[in-house]
Formats: structure tokens, C-alpha cells, sequence
């Protein structure tokens, strides 16, 4: 162990407190909070043009969100006492509110706009089907079965009330993800008031183009046409969302650069050596500079609708791949270097264990399989109005 | 579906919009100090509040404090847990330093470096720095990391979910997940012994008296005239941990 050590780190530095179930943590939540937030430019913000794509949204939300804690939880040391954080959280800690802004979220705002969004689609469905179906609809109405015109409005107004609720919630649950390693004075890769704004917009730019990719796969398998307007508009916001991400990702760099603390040195060697190829590489010039580039080219320059859904398919697998290095320069990045700032550790990811790169694609499928059995159980294109 | 409802009137989001806003405002008011400023204050009651001094000049790297640790509190052999060590300092004439502590300094240093390139060299030994603002026990997120009213961060082990946000958040690197009970581990300055008044093991077996302990508030405590005679220092100060362990002879490449 003592080989992977360069320089000078503190004895207790060696190994790694947080692998690669960290990196998903931030990465699943900035899904769950784009997802969403992609949702409400629709619903709030009234951009009908992406309605083909709300559910869908919704629904990735949900399915992300479901998901995001198993592998936090699975890394802890006692799993077992993960529900000590409700029980007696320590409200000085910023990792002791996940309990309460998770649940916050995943109660009061999602499942009440999936809910109020659904209803009536309940309702209907409990009529329709037969057998064990026509209960599980049954009961997913909650015993609510009037659909009257009055009764639909406040299912609309409630809705909506929630969504306003709802984007500020987004807001919190990622700009709070951010928070948990932006706080931490002891470390200066991670100790940024920028980090809480920058993982928010990230969460964005991943969020659009999950569900942008999520849309035409879902499209090429329900083999219907994809809406080319609603697909460029998404292209379009998340050609948006970048820009402002990597601005203000520039700008944090930009300030460390300019100031050159105390632990600039240590952190200029970070970024030229052990994080090279995925900050440079993989999240800057993969996953933000090309992206951006193609995106940049359809809003400018007129393009046959099959190009532009090649273009808009790699940007999408891009930009996914760029935020996953980001979340993974900024976990892995900030436990590389030592705290005494005179040496470097190293860390391999294994292919096997509860820490290894299966278990880790284990995870990341996970809410693709939840997200898959949601829109069997209730397809956004089989509702009322829809289509 | 269903955004006739707000683009009938935008005035209508305005005022959700602000109502919202106010509610979240009103209800961060009710704690906000204890939420957002974290501070420490000395403990009220009375009793001893204990804070370390290392003599640097004193030390002769000799590595008994790290050892003795070691066995006097169940830390595992391996050369990766250590609740005390040293840190040996070799400093060039064309200023580059060279850090080392090869096995906490358990087995002894040696100086392999020409004399004649050396500039200086002295020991620094690590612990605990028993912060009064302590960062580990404000990331704590069940409160199983506390402080004494003794002025001593210590771990629940029986309630540490083994999270390891403690260990990212100490900047001194004093904290590890020990591999056995899976919990967060840390340097207690002996609280077993302090309590029954007696000294911590490293102190105990220093053979130049380079670490001392004492009570913070006695004046007449050896940790307070040694603070008196002494122009100590903490490390890292820019962080205001409130570290409450002062260094003599500290000198500016110790990190």
C-alpha cells in the first residue's frame, strides 16, 4: 500500500474514505434535480413545446430518486444505523438534512406531482382494467375517484402549486449535495462557495440530457416519431445550461488560479498529473468543449433532421459522461492529495466488491430498471389528452 | 398538461412565488445560529478544560509516544492507523523540505541526507489537536462524534454509522475508520486515563517531557505557564478550528 504514496501524505491518508458509490451519489441526485427541473420548465415556465417530454421527466426524477441513497447507504461502515441520521441527526451537519431533504422531496413534491399529474389516468385505468391491475390503480388512486371538471381544475392547480414549490426543492436538493463537500475547510480541491452553485447546474446540464436521451430511446422503442421540435428545444436548453456551467466552473478555476493560496501548488500538480485525462479530458473537452460545440453548430446552422438527431444523441452520451468525471474529479480528485500538502495517494478502482466498478454499473442501472417498470405502469402516452 | 392555471395570471405566481419565499425565510429564523454558525464556547461548568502543548525543541523523535499509543489503545499495527506519530522535517539550504514518517516513527528515524545540504531538521510530532471548534464533530451527521465537557472530541462507537465525513473534514489527518469495528477512531488524550488523573501514554513515556497536558483554565497549570514562557502556535491557524494544542518552536513549513 505504502508504494502508491508520492511525496510525504499523513499516515492515516492512505486509502481512500470514499470511492466510486460517492461519485454516483452526486451524479444520481444532479439527475434526479435536472430531471426535474426539465419537468417544470414546461409545466411552470410554460415552455409547451417540451410536453411530450414532461412525464417522461417526471417519471426519470422519481426513478433516480428512489435510487440515489442505496449506494450512500450501502458505503457506510453500518448500514444498519443509516436511520440514525432521521432519528438523532446532528443539525449542524450538512450530510445529517439528506435525511430530511430527501424525504422532503421525494414525498411532498415528486410523488404529489406525479400523483395530481395521474389521478385522473388512475381513475380511468381502475375502470378499464380487470383483474389484479384494476386494484393496483386502484389503490395508487388513494380512494380519490371523482373526476369532475371541478375536481380536475384543483388537480391542475394543486399540481401546479407544487412544481413552484417544487423548483426551489431542486434547487435545495442539489445545491445542498454540493454543500456537503463545499463545507469542508479542510479540504481546498473541495472548500468553494462556487460548489453548491456549480453542482446545481450541473445537475441541470446532466438532468436535460438524460431526458433528451431518454426521450429517443423511448421513441426508436415505441417506434413512433420523435417530435423534432420539442427534441431541438431540448438541445436548445441544453446547449443553455452548459454555457452557464462551464462559466462558472471557468470562474471558480480562474479565482483559485488568480489567488494561488496556500494550496495552489499541491492542486496545480492534482490537475497536471493524477487528474489529467479526466478533467482535461474527459469532463472539460469531452464533455463540455465538443458538446458545446455541436450543440452550438444546430442552433446556428440549418441541419437535416437526421443529422441533427446523431448530433444531439452523442452530445447527450457526452455531456452524461462529462458531468459523471466531473462528480468523479471532484470525490476521487479531492482524497488524492494530502492534507499536509507535500505528497499524492492513489486510487484503483477494482473490478469486484461492494466498492467495485459492477457493483457500481449494478447501481447506475438500477433506477433504468425502476424507471422502465414505472412507464409500464403508468405510460405517459397512454393518458388522456396525450398524443 | 395543465399550465393554463398560471399563465392566466402571472401576478398569481408572483405572489405563490413570494409566499413560498417568505416561509422558507421565516422558518430558517427559528435556529439560525446554531445552524449556520458553528462556535464552541467554552463549556459553562466548572472542572478542568484540557488543552496539549509539544515542546518541538524537545523532541528527539524517538517514536515511544506513537508506539506506546498504539498499545495502550488498541490501534492496529498496520502502518496506516495511527492516533499519535512523528514527523521528521529535513529542510535544504536551497529551501525544498522533505517530510517523512516512515511507520509513524515508531521504529526511530534516521537522517539519511548529506550534512552538509541540510539547512535544518527537527521532529514534529502529531495528534489530536482537541479542537474547541472541532470540524469533525460539526460534519458528525448522528452526533456520534462529541465533545467532553472536558474539552475532548471523542467517538460514540457504539452510534457511528461509519460515514467518514469526520476523517474528510479534520485537516490535521488525526482520524481513520478502524478496520475492525468499521466506526470512525481518534486520539482521545487517554480519556480512560485523565479521568482517573492519569497522564496519557505519550506523555507518560516521553523521555524529554516534549509533550505536557493541562487544565486551560488553572493558571497555575503546567500547559498554562508553558504558554506564558512560550511563543506557542497551532497548526493551521487560517482554519480557526480552535485548536488546543500549542506548539513551541513550530516552524512555517510545518503543515
Amino acid at each position: 500500500m505504502l508504494s502508491q504514496v508520492e511525496g510525504y501524505i499523513y499516515p492515516n491518508e492512505i486509502a481512500l474514505q470514499w470511492g466510486i458509490l460517492i461519485v454516483l451519489y452526486p451524479y444520481i441526485t444532479g439527475l434526479v434535480a435536472g430531471a426535474f427541473i426539465m419537468a417544470s420548465l414546461e409545466r411552470v415556465f410554460n415552455v409547451t413545446v417540451l410536453k411530450p417530454t414532461y412525464e417522461l421527466a417526471l417519471l426519470t426524477a422519481l426513478a433516480f430518486l428512489i435510487c440515489a441513497p442505496l449506494p450512500l447507504i450501502s458505503h457506510l461502515g453500518h448500514p444498519g444505523r443509516a436511520y440514525e441520521i432521521m432519528i438523532t441527526p446532528n443539525k449542524g451537519s450538512a450530510m445529517a438534512i439528506f435525511g430530511f431533504v430527501y424525504l422532503w422531496y421525494l414525498m411532498v413534491v415528486l410523488l404529489l406531482e406525479i400523483w395530481f399529474d395521474y389521478r385522473r389516468d388512475f381513475v380511468i385505468w381502475s375502470r378499464e382494467k380487470t383483474g389484479l391491475m384494476k386494484w393496483v390503480y386502484r389503490v395508487l388512486t388513494l380512494g380519490m375517484s371523482d373526476i369532475s371538471p371541478a375536481a380536475l381544475k384543483w388537480d391542475i392547480k394543486l399540481g401546479n402549486i407544487i412544481t413552484v414549490v417544487g423548483i426551489p426543492s431542486a434547487f435545495l436538493l442539489h445545491g445542498y449535495v454540493g454543500f456537503i463537500f463545499g463545507s469542508i475547510k479542510a479540504n481546498p480541491w473541495w472548500s468553494t462557495v462556487m460548489m453548491p452553485v456549480i453542482f446545481l447546474f450541473s445537475a441541470m446540464v446532466s438532468g436535460i440530457a438524460l431526458v433528451m436521451l431518454l426521450y429517443m430511446i423511448v421513441s426508436y422503442l415505441r417506434k413512433v416519431k420523435i417530435d423534432m421540435p420539442c427534441l431541438d428545444t431540448i438541445g436548445k436548453f441544453l446547449f443553455y445550461a452548459l454555457i452557464i456551467d462551464f462559466s462558472l466552473e471557468s470562474l471558480d478555476q480562474i479565482h483559485r488560479i488568480y489567488e494561488a493560496e496556500e494550496s495552489f501548488d499541491i492542486l496545480h500538480m492534482l490537475v497536471s498529473g493524477k487528474l489529467y485525462i479526466t478533467l482535461f479530458g474527459m469532463q472539460i473537452l469531452f464533455g463540455m468543449v465538443i458538446p458545446m460545440i455541436g450543440l452550438g453548430i444546430l442552433q446556428v446552422a440549418k441541419i437535416k433532421e437526421n443529422i441533427r438527431k446523431i448530433i444531439l444523441l452523442i452530445t447527450g452520451i457526452l455531456v452524461l459522461n462529462g458531468i459523471f468525471f466531473m462528480r468523479w474529479n471532484v470525490v476521487i480528485g479531492g482524497q488524492l492529495f494530502s492534507k499536509s500538502f507535500h505528497g499524492f495517494t492513489s486510487f484503483k478502482l477494482g473490478l469486484i466488491g461492494t466498492e467495485g466498478l459492477f457493483m457500481a454499473i449494478a447501481w447506475l442501472l438500477l433506477p433504468f430498471a425502476v424507471l422502465a417498470f414505472l412507464l409500464w405502469l403508468m405510460p405517459p402516452w397512454k393518458k388522456m389528452n396525450s398524443e | 398538461m395543465g399550465n393554463k392555471g398560471i399563465k392566466s395570471s402571472r401576478r398569481k405566481f408572483v405572489k405563490k412565488t413570494a409566499a413560498i419565499a417568505g416561509t422558507l425565510v421565516a422558518s430558517s429564523l427559528i435556529e439560525p445560529f446554531k445552524l449556520l454558525v458553528y462556535a464552541t464556547e467554552e463549556p459553562k461548568d466548572e472542572g478542568p478544560w484540557w488543552g496539549v502543548g509539544i515542546d518541538i525543541s524537545k523532541c528527539i523523535g524517538c517514536g515511544l509516544c506513537a508506539k506506546s499509543c498504539k498499545i495502550e489503545n488498541n490501534v492496529p499495527e498496520d502502518p496506516f492507523f495511527f492516533r499519535s506519530w512523528v514527523e521528521q522535517y529535513t529542510v535544504y539550504n536551497d529551501g525544498t523540505v522533505k517530510v517523512v514518517s516512515p511507520n509513524g516513527g515508531i521504529d526511530g528515524f534516521n537522517q539519511e541526507e548529506d550534512k552538509e545540504n541540510i539547512f535544518k531538521t527537527f521532529f514534529v510530532p502529531k495528534m489530536c489537536n482537541q479542537c474547541a471548534k472541532s470540524p469533525c464533530t460539526q460534519v458528525c451527521p448522528v452526533g456520534a462524534t462529541f465533545e467532553t465537557p472536558e474539552g475532548i472530541t471523542l467517538v460514540d462507537s457504539e452510534h457511528c454509522i461509519g460515514c467518514s465525513y469526520c476523517v474528510q473534514a479534520c485537516p490535521y489527518g488525526c482520524r481513520y475508520i478502524h478496520p475492525e469495528s468499521i466506526v470512525a477512531d481518534k486520539c482521545t488524550l487517554c480519556y480512560h486515563r485523565l479521568t482517573k488523573g492519569i497522564a496519557p501514554a505519550c506523555m507518560e513515556v516521553c523521555p524529554t517531557g516534549a509533550r505536557i497536558y493541562g487544565n486551560l483554565r488553572d493558571p497555575e497549570s503546567e500547559l498554562v505557564k508553558y504558554m506564558k514562557n512560550n511563543s506557542y502556535q497551532v497548526l493551521k491557524p487560517n482554519l480557526n478550528t480552535g485548536s488546543k494544542l500549542y506548539y513551541n518552536a513550530l516552524s512555517a513549513e510545518v503543515i
